[in-house]
């Protein structure tokens, strides 16, 4: 006990000490990858814009040496409360229309926002769609584990008005707060069908699969994406690119729609 | 010894394995061919060292402020104490992502105190390293205070009262006799502190964003990654549970090593 | 160097209104029931609680007064407290216990050392200097507590029940002990205790606390003598009643009458050794006088003799012989009867 208790301080120093250093080094780290006096762009953008955008900073910082691109990946309603309160952002990228209007309603958008990507739902099965399904008519059976979002999640109120427009219901048996978690209960196995949207489909390839929704049927989520004020004048660039050719490209190997 | 009895030996058994299933299905799951992979990417260095950084600093500013206030709710009779006993204790009840909020109406910008933080000094939260310290020491502050109250009401009040009587002014007593009385609750209190600011999620990615290199720490990769592909996150989150286990193992041998 | 205090003090339900005199080389032990405020008292008087009203002078200097406003916190009373289980710190060694008081008042570490180690080989455990309170036997623990209490070179020592801690088998030696460091120190000298054989051993004058308030006071011979309260009786171990002297009997205010040799008018307190007490199994002949039936209520052995608690029209205690319980066969819940003689019964005034 007693050498013990000695060693209590020289412990605490050496935690403190850890911290310091890995801070030091971090800072270095930080400083070697700002490269000259470059324009940073910080976009806020919905998670299940992640690899996509992912996909066009890499292309737009090569163009543009410049610029480096900084994201902030989180849902949409925490990102317009964090914009809100009055986090600085240049860009923010929402999947869904109300949340931009928030952002709007409290003077941060820089002129008009702009759609531009949209998804489509689709009954996302297992690889190799073991239970044979084919339509929204066949999540009706009971046997199924049927994984859905909460309708306070917006691919959850879709896909309850999807279900409505076909007149099926269905019992689910879980619903999820967000639209990625369907998403990973079908990869471990945990539900055998769910409603995703498309993009969530591609981006978990070769584990899952999707069933097209008709389009009579289908909802089409909107995404806007915006400047916002005070913004980096690099800002633009960004946003310009994500409603580009080049962009719409990307969006479009990411599983998305492009108006 | 005599033999313990077997209920109790089976339920503990029952416990143990509550806890190490899981952990052992994590690393059943885990793809360990793309492990060195995934540790050296740019991105789970940085959520590395933010994290250590910020749950050792967390950890430390829990002390420094959670030990004077264990000190006034143990020894300091006054009312409205177990108002405040209740307020220490709420960041324990509340949604860590409705603490989030609170402190972003509190701290951010625009927020009740974040205004004057930064006209007067400058000093914004959001997107900071500072900002993620801020959110974990709101969750785990808690753990330190409450663990270092019970201690010193535990403490027989005649260790003060006889330092008192042999000439010792209040704040040696403090120094002298009540601190290195409670030393080992208080090294408790701060790694059950610097645990929970490790596994800290909800607050910090509301209140601090989720940057990467900035204030994206290990869960916030963990779920950034999950948004990308299951196998990353499982990867990130082994990596999480090693350094915990290690880090936790080392203390408690150190610190209470008759345990 | 003297004591002074009029201490009017609460602590929980307890009110203290007791007033202690003392003066330097005396020892005055305070004995009472459990709750009675000695421990409190000592509490007060090291400023660890407020006085309500009163004033504590030590030496001519006024270390409380609310009326006056004034109050020293205990760390700038020149006071040395020895707490019960002695409250040695736990995470400093035998040697840094001493020493804290004289750091506390500023000593450089060396000299404070230097002194500490001076009074452990004064009182004989030097070679313990190095190691830590918990592995002391109880009879070391309370010599470190008071050499911790008494480096800082007090003017007035507080006990409280220094033997308490102790088994029987140590006692008396540690009590001898305590006796003579007791006879080195010249201050003024406060033991509390609830052992009646303590009392009488370490007291020049004993204060008695009976709910807050001092019931009697007195050398330990004058309170033998004439215990003024049934708590006192029995610390002594006399039976005591209280009545109305008649000039030759006492009307007992718990009812009956007794019979004695000598009774002022008035108001008075009856003591009778429990040696005095006859048992009978019949009704005894011869003298007819104080003699009355009862029911044995107890019986408890004690040092070669067995005090017999009898509950009738006047409730006493007997003390017999072993033999005698056998004679007899004194059984409890039997009735027995009881003779007293006149002349062995003591009658003062209350």
């Amino acid at each position: 006990m007693a050498p013990a208790r000695r060693s209590l301080g020289r412990d605490a120093a050496a935690l403190l000490g850890l911290a310091v250093a890995l801070s030091a080094c971090g800072g270095e780290g930080g400083g070697g990858g700002g490269q000259s006096e470059a324009s940073r762009v910080t976009v806020f953008a919905a998670s299940s814009l992640t690899q996509a955008f992912e996909a066009m900073a890499e292309e737009l910082e090569e163009d543009s040496p410049g610029t480096s691109i900084r994201f902030n990946f989180g849902s949409s309603s925490d990102l317009a409360t964090q914009l809100e309160q009055g986090a600085r952002a240049d860009v923010y990228a929402s999947a869904d229309e109300a949340n931009m209007i928030r952002v709007m309603d409290a003077d941060l958008v820089e002129g008009e926002p702009s759609v531009f990507v949209k998804n489509k739902l689709e009954i996302i099965v297992s690889a190799g769609n073991p239970e044979g399904i084919r339509s929204l008519e066949d999540l009706e059976n009971s046997e199924l584990v049927l994984s859905l979002c909460n309708e306070e999640c917006p691919a959850g109120k879709y896909a309850a008005e999807a279900l409505d427009k076909a007149g099926v219901n269905v019992e689910p048996d879980s619903l999820e707060t967000e639209v990625k978690a369907v998403v990973t209960r079908l990869q471990v196995g945990e539900a055998d069908a769910g409603i995703v949207y498309a993009s969530d489909v591609a981006s978990a390839e070769g584990e899952v699969e999707g069933v097209p929704i008709p389009a009579a049927d289908n909802v089409i989520a909107t995404y806007p994406i915006a400047q916002l004020t005070d913004a980096e004048s690099a800002a633009g660039e960004f946003v310009d690119f994500a409603l580009s050719k080049r962009g719409r490209a990307i969006l479009e190997e990411h599983g998305f729609l492009v108006p | 010894m005599r033999r313990p009895p077997r209920a109790l030996v089976l339920l503990a058994a029952l416990a143990a394995s509550f806890f190490a299933v899981p952990l052992a299905a994590l690393a059943w799951r885990a793809p360990w061919a793309s492990l060195p992979e995934v540790l050296t990417t740019e991105v789970v260095g940085s959520a590395l060292r933010i994290s250590l950084v910020s749950s050792l600093a967390a950890s430390a500013l829990s002390a420094f402020l959670g030990l004077p206030l264990a000190w006034v709710l143990a020894r300091v009779p006054f009312p409205g104490r177990s108002v405040l006993r209740a307020l220490v204790t709420l960041p324990l009840v509340l949604p860590p992502v409705v603490g989030g909020v609170a402190l972003l109406l509190a701290l951010g910008r625009l927020g009740l105190v974040g205004r004057a933080l930064e006209s007067f000094f400058g000093v914004t939260l959001f997107g900071t390293l500072p900002g993620v310290i801020v959110a974990e020491t709101f969750v785990a502050m808690p753990f330190l205070v409450l663990t270092v109250e019970g201690a010193l009401k535990g403490l027989d009040p005649r260790y003060e009262d006889a330092a008192a009587t042999l000439g010792a002014s209040r704040g040696l007593v403090f120094w002298k006799i009540t601190l290195p009385l409670a030393a080992p609750s208080v090294a408790a209190g701060a790694v059950l502190a610097w645990a929970r600011a490790l596994g800290e999620f909800g607050a910090t990615i509301t209140f601090a964003g989720n940057l990467p290199g900035e204030t994206q720490t290990m869960p916030i990769a963990v779920y950034t990654a999950l948004l990308r592909d299951v196998d990353a996150a499982i990867v990130l989150s082994l990596v999480l549970v090693a350094v915990s286990l290690l880090v936790l193992v080392t203390l408690r041998e150190r610190w209470a090593p008759q345990a | 160097m003297s004591l002074e205090a009029r201490v009017r003090a609460r602590a929980g339900s307890l009110a203290l209104d007791a007033d202690v005199r003392a003066a330097a080389g005396e020892t005055v032990v305070l004995v009472g029931p459990n709750g009675a405020g000695k421990t409190t008292l000592l509490r007060v008087l090291a400023g660890l609680l407020p006085l309500s009203a009163g004033r504590v002078t030590l030496d001519g200097e006024v270390l409380e007064d609310p009326a006056a406003r004034r109050r020293l916190p205990p760390e700038r009373r020149s006071i040395g407290f020895v707490f019960q289980d002695y409250v040695l710190f736990p995470h400093l060694s035998v040697l840094d216990n001493v020493a804290f008081g004289l750091r506390a008042r500023g000593c450089s570490k060396d000299q404070a050392r230097a002194e500490a180690q001076e009074w452990l080989e004064r009182m004989g455990i030097a070679s313990y200097a190095s190691e830590r309170p918990r592995v002391l036997s109880g009879g070391q623990a309370q010599k470190v507590a008071l050499a911790r209490a008494l480096a800082t070179r007090p003017r007035l020592l507080l006990l409280d029940e220094p033997l308490a801690a102790l088994d029987a088998g140590a006692r008396a030696e540690v009590r001898r002990e305590l006796k003579a460091s007791l006879g080195r120190f010249d201050g003024v000298r406060l033991v509390v205790t609830h052992d009646p054989v303590e009392a009488m051993a370490l007291a020049d004058r004993v204060l008695v606390l009976e709910d807050g308030k001092v019931a009697q006071e007195g050398t330990p011979s004058e309170l033998s003598a004439h215990p003024r309260s049934s708590y006192i009786a029995e610390l002594v171990g006399l039976n005591l009643w209280r009545g109305r002297g008649l000039g030759d009997r006492v009307r007992l205010d718990s009812g009956g009458e007794m019979l004695v040799s000598h009774a002022p008018v008035g108001e008075v307190y009856a003591a009778l050794h429990p040696r005095a007490v006859s048992l009978y199994r019949r009704p005894a002949e011869g003298s007819p006088r104080n003699v009355w039936s009862g029911r044995i209520a107890g019986l408890e052995g004690e040092g070669g003799r067995v005090r017999v608690r009898v509950e009738g029209s006047i409730p006493v205690v007997a003390e017999v012989t072993p033999a005698a319980v056998a004679e007899l066969s004194l059984i409890e819940g039997e009735e027995i009867w009881v003779s007293i003689k006149a002349t062995e019964v003591s009658v003062y005034p209350a």
